[in-house]
């Protein structure tokens, strides 16, 4: 029919109109920020310290070992490493960080620190909320404001948080069954007194 | 000599010498637009309606765009400053005056003879119609001819450069 | 009762007059009507952009503006403190006084319009008799300033936009007063009061519109057409599309010059509907005998805005047309419609009242227009482009 595009196409318009007030699914604004979009899991914003237990200076999992500072692409994160040492979760003398600092400014949310961390002690943030004033030093992470709680990491990435910390769980309890082994054996030496010599096996494992 | 035709007629005349003084030709072109407007409002002044209406129409919705596309298209992008008179002033000042002596002779004896008209009644569009159609059918027939001769004059023109162009 | 409410405005100013000296009153009664077209049409203008906001944010599935006050009613009085309060810049260099005068001669062209429209019973700023022609005038004024904007500016892009935009008003203005010559034969008078008062009348309930009629239904599809190519509006607003040359011939205005602009294009808008109305709609006269109760002027703004409403609909629906199609559609197709139209009119004039008046007459123009349509429809050769150099 001759003019038939223009009035299926005014037909279409009408519909949307009308069904704009009525149906959902003819709206899909959403009115930020009152209401949100939920995120996805693997959704990432800038990077985070994870601590285990309540105190974010004891449990921090960080032990400046600096190869996120190295691999950084440009090069946001300072680290300076502590002169003390202290205990970590598995009561072990590890250094610290004294300064860490993250310029988010600087950041692109490449992930590469989180992948080479070899103590799963840094993990990606999904919070976008970040409005500050000052541009240069309000965008300045440092260690504090950048710790925040393993159960926090249980929130925002349940199954990521789950796996990391059955990891972390088998680890210690090889390194408990190790060191139980190693103790069990240095006891049994010590209770037989036949001083034979004999090869000793070669006693570093890899972690 | 009435307020309204002296503020008018200064209107129209300052715009017609703007139009011949100003050194940028688009100004030009827009002074002589007012000059234009000047002279419909001098038509509506004398209740000559349909014509005053039909001059802002023609003469500045039509011709002045037409003299600006003109000078734009011909003119170069950069105005070369020329000098604001001309060398040869003293001629062209005996050339006006000679004009002007000319024409206020011939309306001075023109309005002589028949002074003081009686006020004519207002011509409506209808009575315009009408003469256009019966006692001045003849040239508005002719000036069809001549307009639709320019309009083809004009596509031939177009149509020439287009396939030069290929 | 309905009487007085239907005349309220034309009392009020008789009242107000009866305080003046006798000398004084045209004058007087010239500048309030003044006054009370530069109120209304504006405010009408700050409604339509927050409907045209709202409305094509519900087409296309999104909200409009709903921040600014409820529903963003606010909207506007924003837009104008924000285009009042930015910065004026103009290009170093432009030519200053014709950069600034033309958006003033815009809008008061835009403004001059409105001074025959017969907005209510007895109100029309003047009776010209010949109104409609005075329309026409002024409406070729807006091409100089068009031209003037895109000049002065000094910019390669508001220059090629002002010529597309001048080429393109004057294309649609040749079809836009062929369409309005038909009514004008079968109303005998230019003046917009007579054409309006001859279609005030009723058989039956039934108004004598003359949309009802053959020649004119197509005259006001064709006037509306090149109304809405007249004023810019999509789908013929290439020469300011956004996202083409990004505002064409007012690219360099901002600020209150640019709010100028906005404003004469939208009063344009809302002229040539109020003409549409006038000649075509029956003007304030009201569609059915009875409801002659609701007062004239209700009934024209009612038509109005039902109109603007059109014209944001179709800006919500139909894709930009490219020049060569714009110009195409006009004079292949809009200019024979137009002429073919006038010949119907007075066909239409002349043949005896009946059905085959009706026959004869919707044939007459609905044969051409979908042979000129299939003509438009005809699938342009290209040729195929040989490159010299990228071998």
């Amino acid at each position: 029919m001759f003019g038939d595009g223009i009035l299926k196409g005014l037909a279409e318009t009408a519909r949307n109109f009308f069904g704009s007030y009525r149906s959902k699914n003819r709206l899909t604004t959403i009115q930020y920020p009152e209401e949100r979009l939920p995120q996805i899991e693997a959704a990432r914003s800038f990077p985070f310290l994870v601590y285990d237990g309540a105190d974010w200076q004891q449990g921090m999992r960080c032990v400046a070992c600096q190869i996120c500072e190295k691999e950084c692409p440009p090069k946001c994160i300072l680290i300076k490493k502590s002169a003390d040492k202290k205990p970590d979760a598995t009561g072990k003398l590890q250094a610290y960080p004294a300064v860490f600092d993250i310029d988010i400014s600087v950041c692109m949310s490449c992930q590469i620190c989180v992948e080479v961390c070899p103590f799963d002690a840094i993990k990606m943030d999904v919070d976008y909320d970040l409005p500050t004033a000052d541009r240069f030093a309000g965008l300045l992470l440092d260690k504090q404001k950048l710790s925040k709680s393993n159960q926090y990491y249980h929130q925002i990435h349940p199954t990521e948080a789950a796996a990391v910390d059955a990891a972390l769980a088998a680890e210690r309890a090889a390194a408990a069954a190790k060191a139980k082994a190693a103790a069990d054996a240095a006891a049994a030496k010590a209770a037989a007194p036949a001083p034979a010599p004999q090869v000793q096996p070669a006693g570093g494992e890899p972690r | 000599m009435t307020a309204a035709f002296l503020i008018l007629a200064t209107l129209t005349v300052a715009g017609t010498a703007a139009a011949m003084g100003l050194r940028n030709a688009v100004h030009c072109v827009l002074a002589l637009t007012v000059g234009f407007a000047g002279v419909a409002a001098l038509y509506l002044q004398l209740d000559a309606q349909f014509v005053g209406f039909t001059q802002v129409m023609v003469y500045v919705g039509a011709v002045a765009i037409l003299a600006v596309f003109a000078i734009m298209m011909t003119h170069s992008p950069t105005p070369v400053p020329l000098p604001a008179y001309s060398r040869h002033w003293l001629a062209g000042s005996i050339v006006a005056a000679a004009v002007f002596a000319v024409l206020a002779w011939a309306i001075r004896a023109g309005s002589t003879s028949a002074p003081c008209l009686p006020p004519q009644p207002g011509i409506s569009v209808q009575q315009i119609g009408d003469a256009l159609m019966h006692r001045y059918v003849l040239p508005l027939e002719i000036m069809g001819l001549l307009l639709t001769a320019a309009l083809i004059g004009a596509v031939v023109i177009a149509m020439d450069r287009k396939e030069e162009s290929k | 009762m309905t009487q007085t409410l239907d005349q309220i405005f034309v009392i009020a100013k008789a009242w107000l007059l009866g305080y003046l000296p006798v000398a004084a009153r045209p004058l007087a009664s010239a500048v309030l009507c003044v006054i009370a077209i530069v109120i209304t049409f504006p405010l009408l203008f700050a409604i339509t952009t927050w409907l045209e906001r709202k409305g094509l944010g519900r087409i296309q599935n999104r909200l409009g503006p709903n921040r600014t006050g409820p529903f963003g009613l606010f909207q506007p009085i924003a837009d104008a403190i924000k285009s009042l309060t930015k910065e004026d810049i103009v290009p170093l260099t432009a030519d200053h006084a014709v950069h600034f005068l033309a958006p003033l001669l815009l809008v008061a062209a835009a403004f001059l319009a409105y001074a025959v429209l017969p907005v209510g019973r007895n109100m029309v700023l003047v009776n010209l008799n010949a109104g409609v022609l005075f329309f026409f005038a002024v409406g070729s004024v807006v091409e100089l300033s068009v031209f003037m904007a895109g000049w002065s500016s000094r910019s390669k892009y508001s220059l090629l936009g002002a010529m597309r935009a001048i080429a393109q008003m004057i294309s649609y203005e040749v079809p836009l007063v062929l369409a309005t010559v038909a009514v004008i034969m079968q109303a005998g008078s230019l003046s917009t009061v007579d054409i309006v008062n001859q279609q005030a009348t009723y058989t039956h309930t039934l108004p004598h519109w003359f949309v009802f009629t053959p020649w004119g239904f197509v005259g006001f599809v064709l006037f509306m057409i090149a109304a809405t190519a007249e004023s810019n509006r999509s789908p013929f607003d290439l020469p300011e599309g956004e996202s083409e040359i990004i505002a064409g011939y007012y690219i360099e205005y901002s600020g209150f010059k640019f709010a100028l602009f906005f404003l004469g294009e939208y009063l344009g808008m809302f002229a040539t509907s109020g003409m549409a109305i006038t000649l075509f709609l029956g003007g304030w006269a009201a569609p059915f005998s009875f409801l002659t109760w609701i007062p004239s002027y209700v009934w024209f703004f009612l038509k109005l805005l039902a109109l603007i409403g059109f014209f944001i609909w179709i800006r919500g629906t139909l894709p930009r047309l490219r020049m060569d199609q714009l110009m195409n559609l006009a004079w292949e197709f809009v200019l024979p419609m137009a002429l073919l139209n006038m010949l119907v009119a007075g066909v239409w004039h002349f043949m005896p009242h009946g059905l085959l008046r009706w026959l004869v007459c919707t044939a007459i123009v609905a044969i051409p227009c979908i042979l000129l349509a299939a003509g438009l429809k005809r699938k342009k050769k290209f040729q195929v482009r040989t490159y010299q150099f990228a071998e």
